[in-house]
């Protein structure tokens, strides 16, 4: 009782690094599709428990930058650590396994699927019960499943969507089908939650609802989050740093005050309206 | 008014996820076992039995096979009647090779056959999807008819080249081959289908049939949830095998009662698809509802407008059939994809609210 406990270390989530230490390290990669150089040499890091911005122009490679990091691309050069583990080539479901989980820029819910189905998706990787206790259903597997329902539903509860648990998602107007999609990727309970672009396309009072579950996310499940956006009042709201890319360069990296003062940014892209 | 589930609070998670979370429901699903069990095997006689209840219930669980792969997993296939011939070729050779086994673990197995087969041919899914996937489905079904014809061991070199089946005794009735009744064999393959219905619909609603659905949704978002493609497809390719091969050998043991490899060609897949897009795909009781609508209609074609006094050759009823079952194929796809399901479900919403139209 009378050790010594760093919060910061008491707040670590068995993943044995501590707040504000190197969760991910992307070191000089480098994408290419063809003759296409989407990203060029970038490094940057995201440390545990912070609210990291990803900002610049359309093409800039933001989502690149994301599809490397799940493991959707494989760079052609630089490696990727992740909770100090080095790696250059990995699957999605082994991203997915090592606890990253992400939203897209363009919805890619399960449109078929009610949102409860959608979100206890988010939970594939918490569930066990084989082949054999799924046939039966009664015992084990209906228990595990009971169990995973009842997380869902604290997430449900959380993003405020009770009233459209047992809605087809493809029915839903396009704001709640993101919180949705932030509810599955929630579900997973991940380490790094990467958001590509999650408030495009909503009104202002979306946009507020949506920053609010970022932060609240942040802060009450100490969830370290990477995420894209174009508002730049948005971006300078809630994050701790940011990273701006250009033609797949990165040209800034810093806190939101010290990026907005950069020049190189100005001249890129903060200069120009979007 | 009477269909309601106003008043019916959910208490648990379990109550909740029960698979007929409303009373009316359980008691309507109830009513049908009760008559499928204890009315129509004493009331229907022997042609009903056999020419229309058992056929029916043998290919309304080829349907749901197939809608396993296509409706809930998104694999489009025209392999049905192969896959099906796979598991009536072993369940025949099983039989003849331990007679002494009862028939209905015979049948039981022969699905994994089909299985095995199945997942083989199910491996270029995991590089092609959609129509591409539907071609190598196709050369399946050839193979595997290839194989019926030219493998004789598979039919135990009869001269003939079809498989007779022979009689088997379960509980010490007769049922498979040219003496058994038809009331045992309803009661058998009623059984068998039971079953494995209720198996499925176990699988499909736990994080098996979660998985085959997300690959079905969107394949790229499924992965970023831990699903392996390699897993969840080829998982479903050997169940909805499983249950073609378990129809395929109780559609010679119970219906039949010998086939030719003409009787597992391209006309039994297509037979199988239109029953799951009709039925609906993505839909367990839509299994049944495509089953018998298109095994009765031409039944009901041909026997129908004599009762009333017009004369109708086999030759028109049909083609009549085939023009029906067509321009509701095209309809359906059009303006409903999910089938009669999707017709009954809205049937029940608008009884739901009745009186009121907009509630
Ligand atoms: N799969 C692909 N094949 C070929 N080129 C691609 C592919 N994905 C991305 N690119 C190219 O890489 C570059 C970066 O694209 P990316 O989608 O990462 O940009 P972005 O920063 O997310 O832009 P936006 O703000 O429009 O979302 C673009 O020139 C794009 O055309
Ligand atoms: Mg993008």
């Amino acid at each position: 009782m009378n050790r010594h406990v760093d919060p910061r270390e008491a707040l670590s989530d068995g993943d044995g690094i501590a707040m504000g230490e190197v969760l991910l390290d992307v070191r000089n990669v480098s994408l290419r599709f063809g003759g296409v150089k989407a990203i060029s040499d970038i490094s940057f890091d995201i440390r545990k428990g912070e609210i990291r911005a990803i900002i610049g122009p359309n093409g800039a490679g933001k989502t690149s930058m994301l599809n490397v990091i799940n493991g959707f691309y494989t760079p052609q050069e630089g490696s990727i650590v992740f909770r100090g583990k080095e790696r250059q080539k990995i699957a999605p479901y082994e991203a997915a396994a090592s606890g990253i989980a992400r939203t897209f820029q363009n919805v890619a819910l399960f449109k078929g699927m009610s949102t409860l189905d959608n979100i206890m998706a988010g939970r594939t990787l918490a569930m066990h019960r084989n082949f054999f206790w799924q046939l039966l259903y009664y015992g084990p597997a209906l228990r595990e499943e009971i169990a995973n329902r009842r997380k869902v539903e604290e997430i449900i509860d959380f993003l405020e969507i009770q009233h459209i648990r047992k809605t087809p998602v493809g029915r839903l107007p396009y704001g709640l089908q993101k919180r949705v999609e932030l509810g599955r990727a929630l579900a997973a309970e991940p380490s790094l939650l990467l958001l590509d672009e999650p408030m495009a396309g909503m009104n202002l009072e979306e946009k507020e609802d949506m920053s609010r579950f970022i932060l609240d996310v942040n802060a009450q499940f100490g969830t370290t989050i990477a995420l894209i956006e174009h508002d730049m009042g948005v971006v300078m709201d809630i994050s701790d740093r940011v990273v701006v890319l250009d033609y797949g360069r990165k040209i800034g990296d810093g806190t939101p005050d010290e990026v907005k003062s950069s020049q190189d940014v100005i001249d890129a892209y903060l200069g120009v309206s979007h | 008014m009477f269909y309601r589930e106003a008043g019916q609070f959910k208490t648990s998670y379990a109550a909740d996820q029960q698979v007929f979370p409303i009373l009316q429901d359980r008691i309507g699903v109830a009513v049908i076992l009760g008559i499928a069990v204890f009315v129509v095997p004493f009331v229907a006689n022997d042609f009903f039995l056999s020419a229309i209840a058992i056929p029916f219930l043998i290919l309304a669980l080829a349907t749901i096979g197939l809608n396993v792969l296509t409706g809930y997993a998104g694999q489009l296939s025209l392999g049905t009647g192969g896959f099906m011939g796979v598991g009536a070729y072993a369940c025949y050779k099983l039989t003849t090779i331990f007679p002494d086994v009862s028939i209905v673990v015979h049948i039981l197995l022969s699905g994994f056959a089909a299985a095995a087969v199945g997942m083989v041919f199910g491996m270029p899914s995991l590089r092609i999807k959609g129509l591409y996937l539907a071609v190598t489905t196709l050369a399946a079904q050839f193979f595997l008819e290839w194989c019926f014809i030219r493998i004789p061991w598979l039919y135990n070199y009869n001269a003939s080249g079809a498989i007779e089946v022979p009689g088997r005794e379960v509980f010490g009735t007769m049922v498979t081959g040219a003496s058994a009744g038809s009331v045992p064999r309803y009661f058998t393959v009623l059984a068998i289908v039971i079953l494995l219905t209720v198996l499925v619909k176990n699988l499909l609603r736990g994080r098996i049939g979660r998985q085959w659905m997300m690959i079905r949704d969107m394949d790229i978002a499924a992965e970023l949830m831990g699903v392996r493609p390699l897993y969840a497809k080829l998982s479903a390719f050997a169940v909805s095998s499983y249950l073609c091969g378990v129809a395929g050998a109780m559609f010679v043991f119970f219906y039949l009662g010998a086939a030719e490899p003409s009787a597992f060609s391209i006309t039994l897949s297509f037979q199988v698809l239109f029953m799951a897009i009709l039925g609906g795909l993505g839909s367990l009781v839509g299994c049944f509802f495509g089953a018998a609508f298109i095994w009765a209609l031409p039944i009901i074609l041909r026997a129908g407008p004599p009762m009333i006094g017009i004369p109708i050759a086999a030759e028109t009823a049909f083609h009549v059939t085939s023009m029906i079952v067509g321009a509701l194929i095209v309809t359906f796809l059009i303006l409903e994809p999910h089938g009669l399901a999707r017709l009954w479900q809205i049937g029940k919403e608008k009884l739901r609210v009745w009186p009121f139209p907009y509630a």
